[in-house]
Order: C-alpha cells, then structure tokens, then sequence
C-alpha cells in the first residue's frame, strides 16, 4: 500500500505535442492518499484510462513525474511497481483451470504452495466461484471471466494499489451490485489504495471516498461525493453528476444579487464575477410558485419517475429541470421559478466562483 | 495503422483513443529486428541471385564469379521481350489465371452462400467432399484430364488449364468464402427480403459488397495457385495454350544452357505475383487468417 | 449462426456440383477404370481385378517412395511449423515495416513451382550458384547432383524457404487478434515471456496453426514440380517422391493399371492422414475446453 504521487504530470500520444490540445492528458499534480478509495469518472475519451495506464506504467508519460511513497517509478515497468489492474473486458488464460487463473500472478512471483493455496480458495470465495476452481476457464460467460479477473486483481495481497479500468462493463446489472458491494467490503477489510475508472456516476458515488471528475483531459474537481453534488467546481461537474443535471442560466452578477432575462434574484452573498458569468442550480433547488417574484417559466412536462417527480419547464426558450416530491400537487397556474438561496453557485467561464466570506474548496 | 489489435465496443471511444500500443510491442526482445532481418536475407539472396544471373551475360555467368554484374546488360531480356514465342508464354500464363479465377468465384459464391445460409441434405458430406479434392495430388489427374480434355477436343486450350485448376481452387474459394460469409448477419438477408430485393438483386447489390474483402481474398489464392502450378497446365498443353513456365525449359539447347535468358524468363514470372502482392499488401494479414480468426 | 433447412440451397450448388463432377468425378473414374483393367497395347483392355493393387502393395518401388514422403513431409513440417511461429512472433505488428515484411514474405508464395526449382538449382550449383560456390570454398564437397544427403538437404531447405512465410503469415493473423489488455494483464501478473506465449498467444493461434499444418502436410505431400527441377529425383531415387514416381509411371512408362492403382491409394492416404490430423486436432481441442 502506498502514496501516489503526481508531480506536474501530463501526456501526449504525438510525437511533439504543441498546443494544450494535443494533450489527451493536461498538466495534473495530485496525491491518492494511501488507502484511500477513489473513483475516475468521466466521458469517454476524457483521458481517465490514460491516466490510469500511466500509474499501472503501461504507458510513460510525456512529461511530469509519478511517485510510489517518494519514489520516483516514472519509467518503472509494470512488473516493478507491485500494483494490480483490472481491464474493461475480461482477461483470462483460456487453457489453464479457474484455480490456476487465480494463482497465476502468486506463482510468478514465487509465493510458496501452501500461501497459495490459501489465497485462492479465500479470492474464490469472495468471486462466489469455489464451486468452478476445477474447470478451464475457456467456456465461462463473459462475467465469470470478469470475476476470475477480478479475483487476479485481488489475489495479491501487498499491492501499493489496486486499479480498475471500467471493470464492470460486460457484467449485468444485478451482478454489477454485488461485486461493487464486494470491492467496498474489500477495500475496508485490507485498506488497499484503490483506483476506480468507470464513466458510470452511481458506480462512482458508491464506491469512492473521493471522486476525480475528468473533462477533456483536465481534473475538473476531486471531492466526496456530497462536495460534487453541492459545489460542483466546474459546470461539467454540475451536469455530468446528478439526474437530470444542474441547470444552468446565464445571468449579470453584481455583487449580491444577480440578473436573469428580466428577472433580478437575491443571491445571499457577495461574488465578484467576470467574463461569462452563470448561475447554476441543481433541480432539486428549484420551486414552483404563481404570480410575484421569480423567473417567468412554463410547465411543459412532467415526468413521475417514481420516488419523484420531475418537472421539465421553459424558461425563455431554454428547457429546465425541477425535482417535486412525489406527493407534492403542481399547481396548474404556476409560472414563476425561485431558487433556494443554499442551492446557488456562480460560475463564470465554466469555472465556480467561491462568494467572499466562503473557504477555499 | 489497423485497429485489428484492440477490441471495439460501440458507445465507447476509450480503447481505441486512449490505449497504449507501445505496451504491447514492448515485450518483443530486441532481437526481433535482427531475427527478421536474418530470415528476410534468407529469403530474398536466392532471388537476387536469379535478378543478378539476369542481367549478365552468359560469358560473365560462366567465366566469372561476381556478387553484381560487372557487364550490365538487359539482352536477355530483350531476346524474351520480342520474341512470340516467348512472350506469348506469359500471355498464355495469364490467360488461363485469369479465366480459372473468374470460373471459380462464379461458381463458389452461391455454393458458399448455401453452405453459410442454409442446412439441406447431406450438407457437411458434401462440403467435405468439396474440400477432398483439395488434397487431390495433381499428379494422380495428370494422365485422366489429359485424355478427357483430348477427347472433347480441349486439349491445348486456355479453357482446359482453367478448368483443371478447378480442381483444387473451387474447393478452396468456397472454403475461404464461406468462412467470410458467415461473419455476415444473417438479419441483413432477412430485412433485404422483407424490403421486396429478390434473391439475384439482393445477392448482387447488398451482399457482395459486404463480403468484398472475402472475394479479394478468394480471387489472391485462386490466381497465385493456378499461377504457380505447373504440372497440370503443361501436361494439357503443347504450342497454342504452353504456359510460360514450361516455356523455360527451351533454354536448354544442343549448346547447353542459356543461363541468362533462362534467370530473366525466371525474374519475369516473378513480377505478376509481386505486383499482386503489392496491390493487396494492407490486406495480406488478414487474408491469410481466411476470414477464420 | 443457426441455419434455416431449406433443400432448395441444392440449387445454389449446383454449379460447383457440375463443375467439380466434370473435372474430379470422371478424372477419378477413368483413374479407377484403369486400375481394375490390363491391357497389351492396341487399346485392348481386360479385367484384371484388384491385381494391380496386390502388385502394388508389394511393390518395393511404391513402399520406398512413400516412406521417403513420409519423412520428407515429417521434416519439413518439424522445421516450418515452428520456425514460422518464431519469425510471426519477431515481426513488426503494425506501421511501413510490417507491410515491409508482408510483402517481402509473400513473394516466394507467388513464383511458380518450376522456377521456386529453378533458382534453387542455380542457387546450388558450385559453378555459377552462390551457395554452392560458398560453400565450395568453404571447403564443402557440396554436390546435390551426386550426393543424396546434400540433395536431401538442398531441397528440405528450398521447401524451408519456399513455405515458412505460408505458416508465419497465418501465425501473425492469428497473434493480430489478441487484444492489448492481454499483453498488459500479463505484465501486471509478472508472466515471464514463454508464460505469454504458452498461455495467451498458442491458445490464440491454435486455430490458424492447424490451418497452416493441415495445408503444409497436403501440399507437402503432393510436392513434384520443386524437387524434379532440382534433382529429377535423383540421385537414383533418393528424392522420388510419390509424385514423381507416379509421374514416372504413368507419363514416362506409360505403365497405366498399376500407376492407376498407386494414384488411388495416394490419394487414400492424404486423405485418411489429413482426417486422422484433423481429428485428433479437434478432439484435443475439445479436450482443453473441459
């Protein structure tokens, strides 16, 4: 188990990389903590497996340093770096049995027999596969082949780090709950550091004690999944996490209050914003009212998804998302919107302002 | 550069975008370059050898031993270039070739298609049957096509050599074929038919297309067979249809070898093939995998 | 892919059908027609039963050709089959220099038999040929015309040269659709480089490797045009294989029953070798996946 460190890390996969864009990943320095959960969400193509691959050193980054504990494992191989990945598809050894899948990576490092054997029958627990340890793992369906890499992954038990490439891809639903639940269960009885990229936020939330957001190559924000849902750092933040996203309105700040179209709203604290400048509230900060103060708006849908109720409304030609309670009536002359002060961030230029008086995030 | 290394899932750009493929070449050993470098030398020094004998003069052949010609010369070349008989060799050659690769794909493409498609009677027996005669020695059909093909009156036509060559390319094609074909949806049939093609329409305007690659496949092995072959095509010729790779045996003559003239008429044969190859090098790799990895 | 029964398919065959019972079935026929008939010239023909087989099996001259086929294929099998996987392993898998290679390797497969013969002639001689004139001053009394062994050699290694790339390049297709996350999954479980190969890459080209063994064991065993051109078969008949040998009987001395009855039983034994190969491939196949 071990620190990582990133030191000012950044790659490109041309040969000279010129501008920022040529970066699948842009500049990043960063500490996982050891023994700390993480998830790497994203987009596809946002650069997470990239960043990945250049921890587990499948791959060497183009500039920047990565550190084990303090020491430098940049040009470190694989093999060297003691870590353990699992691959979006399954990766398992058709011709040899389950239980020699499974001891694989123990008997390459000359772990002794009996230490061996201890360790697949508790990994195979865990997996749900004692039952298969015999058979040849060529014929299993797809998420058995994904257990028994899974099980590899877990099989070592002095990894600096465990690290999971969208893992659960190929598994269906049910299964995907349980083995999540087992990799959580995992992570608390050993304290491994633990890496998990997926572009699935409900895996994230649940898994991770801190989420990395990627966007177009950049961490956006690392936060738990509570700061990502109240202060969501950068509007991608705001509306690749939540369901439906954070609505976004373009607005004038001016100190503490704020000018959407028409309408002049309060903000509750004092910002100073420049460039272009947006207010940002998530759906479930939103309500309904008739006549008076507010933003003008229309019901144009409402969709029961079941736990509640969401509100699809059309403010100025732009659509926007409220969240009602299940049982709350929505009055049929409503047309006006107001936001809860608590659910407010400015943002100008994509990025969140903090209002004066707040901490730095 | 071909993607053929990385697994494609659709909605997904992360594999094709972000995987290193340095990863992977890495495990080769470092000597791979000279591994390769060794067994391309050894392929390619008798070859050079023939190019070399080529372009010398027959005094130079036999008076001397050199690595390259000290005397360059292309009259050898000359003397197959403008003499019919020679020439007509290489005419011949590719007149059959290319008649025995038109035969075969006519034929194949509907046998495969059946046997990619549909079960029937006696399916597989027929199919291995097909294949058995691929492993039919020439040898043993020398003497038989010989006196069949005389006795219709074939005998020293183009058509008679495409048609022995028959024997073990329309195996082969309908093999390769079928193996291409079935990597196709069955679902693309059924909603052609359900959108009013009839069988010849649908066949020609929506299914060759797709299984393209597999003819271009089918049509390389069917020409570099029937090209290299030769016991069969001189057995069933003699002036008219004499393919130009028995023609080389003329350059033995009562004054012994004419060792140039025989190397050029040798590096000749050599260029259709390596044009061909040149055509369809992007393709050879998985050309040869048959439709079948 | 479940197929639908549909007896009308036979029409789809029909082609082939026609084409192949034009040119394999009345070849056959014919060859079988001789094989059971005597004859004493002026096309008079008599039945002679299953003579011409007894002869045959008793034939010193048939026993002796196949038994020098046998271990010619057996030979030249044993050299190409791995040293194919060796040079697909060692090949650039992608960018200008694998298609270099591509094409490079190909080109023996393009010549025609005669001059694959040929210039392996050349190549030999001691007089004008670069192998036989290094090897000459190398002090080697290399002599393929009159020395059996050396004529052995010579043509084990034109097949070498000839074929190899046949089975490297189905090698290399099959390596080619081995995903990366393999070769990265083995590097994290620290497999050694005879690991990667004995687990991720054989399993993966088992099936183009019997492809390549099943095509280089026929055509191996059907070998004439390259050896006849190089030796005649000779020495003697040190390099008679069963080809030639046939060749020789039937074109040379006309002998017609018994090289009829020699090509049936010729063809017998491709075949029921090449069932017992892929039989005995597929069932171990099976084997591996229980």
């Amino acid at each position: 188990m071990a620190k990582i460190t990133l030191e000012n890390l950044a790659h490109s996969y041309l040969p000279n990389p010129a501008t920022e864009q040529d970066f699948a990943l842009k500049e990043l320095n960063h500490d996982w903590a050891d023994g700390e959960a993480y998830a790497l969400l994203g987009a596809s193509g946002c650069g997470k497996s990239t960043l990945l691959n250049i921890i587990s050193g499948l791959l060497i980054p183009s500039q920047g340093r990565v550190l084990f504990d303090g020491r430098d494992v940049t040009t470190l191989p694989t093999a060297d770096r003691n870590i353990a990945q699992v691959f979006q598809f399954p990766v398992v050894y058709d011709t040899m049995s389950v239980r020699d899948n499974l001891a694989f990576p123990l008997k390459n490092r000359g772990v002794d027999a009996a230490e061996i054997q201890r360790r697949v029958q508790k990994v195979a627990e865990m997996i749900g596969m004692e039952d298969q340890l015999g058979r040849k793992a060529r014929g299993l369906t797809a998420d058995a082949k994904q257990k028994i890499s899974l099980g590899r992954g877990m099989v070592r038990e002095d990894v600096n780090a465990l690290l999971f490439d969208e893992p659960l891809t190929v598994i269906d639903p049910h299964m995907k709950w349980e083995l999540r639940t087992q990799l959580k269960k995992l992570h608390t009885d050993f304290g491994h550091t633990m890496i998990y990229v997926t572009h699935d936020q409900t895996e994230a939330l649940t898994f991770a004690d801190k989420v990395v957001v990627m966007h177009d190559g950049r961490v956006v924000q690392i936060g738990t999944p509570q700061e990502l849902f109240e202060r969501p750092a950068h509007t991608f933040v705001g509306y690749f996490i939540g369901s439906p996203g954070m609505n976004l309105f373009d607005a004038q700040i001016d100190g503490t209050r704020a000018r959407i179209g028409e309408a002049t709203i309060d903000l509750g604290a004092h910002y100073t914003a420049t460039g272009r400048t947006q207010i940002g509230v998530r759906p479930e900060f939103i309500q309904l009212s008739s006549g008076g103060a507010g933003i003008p708006a229309r019901v144009s849908r409402i969709e029961d998804v079941g736990r509640h109720k969401i509100v699809r409304l059309d403010v100025a030609g732009n659509e926007v998302s409220m969240i009602a309670g299940e049982g709350e009536a929505i009055p049929a002359d409503a047309d006006r919107i107001t936001f809860a002060p608590d659910g407010i961030n400015i943002y100008a230029d994509d990025w969140r302002v903090a209002p004066q008086g707040e901490g730095a995030i | 550069m071909a993607d053929v290394a990385t697994p494609v899932v659709a909605g997904d750009g992360d594999m094709t975008i972000e995987k290193p493929r340095r990863a992977a070449r890495r495990y080769r050993p470092s000597g791979s370059a000279i591994v390769m470098a060794l067994y391309l030398l050894f392929l390619m020094l008798p070859i050079y050898w023939l190019l070399n004998m080529s372009l010398k003069t027959n005094n130079e052949i036999l008076g001397s031993f050199s690595l390259w010609p000290r005397d360059l010369t292309l009259a050898n070349y000359a003397k197959i270039l403008t003499d019919a008989s020679w020439y007509m060799g290489y005419v011949n050659s590719l007149i059959y070739v290319v008649m025995n690769t038109a035969i075969s794909l006519a034929v194949a493409l509907p046998a495969a298609y059946a046997f990619s498609r549909y079960s029937f009677m006696g399916d597989k027996h027929l199919f291995f049957w097909l294949l058995t005669n691929r492993m039919a020695p020439p040898a043993v059909f020398a003497l038989p096509f010989f006196q069949l093909y005389s006795s219709i009156g074939l005998f020293d036509t183009h058509i008679a050599v495409a048609l022995a060559h028959c024997l073990f390319n329309v195996p082969l094609a309908v093999w390769i074929l079928e193996g291409f074909m079935r990597g196709v949806p069955k679902e693309i049939d059924e909603t052609a038919y359900i959108d009013g093609y009839s069988f010849p329409a649908f066949f020609v305007k929506i299914f060759t297309p797709l299984i393209a690659s597999g003819i271009g496949v089918a049509a390389f092995f069917c020409f570099m067979f029937s090209w290299v072959e030769l016991l069969l095509s001189r057995t069933l010729t003699s002036v008219d249809a004499k393919p130009i790779a028995a023609t080389m045996t003329r350059t033995v003559g009562a004054a012994g070898v004419d060792w140039g003239v025989l190397a050029a008429a040798g590096v000749l044969t050599i260029l259709p093939g390596a044009l061909v190859i040149y055509f369809v090098r992007n393709y050879i790799a998985k050309g040869f995998a048959l439709g079948r990895v | 892919m479940n197929k639908t029964v549909n007896q009308k398919a036979w029409f789809l065959i029909l082609p082939v059908l026609i084409l192949v019972a034009f040119s394999a079935v009345i070849p056959l026929m014919t060859v079988v027609n001789y094989s059971v008939q005597d004859t004493f010239g002026n096309n008079q023909f008599f039945w002679a039963g299953l003579d011409w087989f007894r002869d045959m099996l008793h034939s010193d001259r048939m026993w002796n050709a196949l038994s020098r086929q046998l271990m010619f294929s057996g030979i030249i099998l044993a050299i190409e089959i791995p040293l194919g996987i060796y040079v697909a392993l060692n090949m650039p898998k992608s960018g200008f220099w694998s298609s270099f290679c591509l094409v490079l390797m190909s080109l023996p497969l393009l010549i025609p038999w005669n001059v694959v013969g040929t210039i392996w002639q050349i190549f030999g001689r001691v007089d004008i040929g670069l192998l036989g004139y290094t090897l000459d001053a190398l002090g080697i009394d290399y002599n393929y015309t009159q020395n059996s062994f050396h004529a052995w050699v010579t043509v084990i290694v034109m097949d070498v040269w000839h074929w190899t790339s046949l089975v490297a390049l189905l090698a290399f297709a099959g390596l080619r659709s081995i995903p990366d996350a393999y070769y990265q999954a083995a590097k994290i479980d620290q497999a050694s480089r005879w690991a990667v190969f004995r687990y991720i890459e054989l399993p993966k080209m088992a099936g183009v490797l019997m492809i390549a063994i099943l095509l280089r064991f026929m055509d191996s065993f059907m070998i004439y045009t390259e050896p006849f051109v190089v030796t005649g078969g000779g020495p003697g008949n040190a390099t008679t294989f069963l080809s030639i040998d046939l060749v020789k009987m039937a074109l040379g001395q006309f002998d017609l029953g018994p090289a009829a009855a020699f090509s049936l039983m010729y063809f017998l034994v491709i075949l029921v070798i090449s069932w017992v190969f892929y039989t005995v491939m597929t069932t171990l196949d099976k084997r591996e996946g229980n």
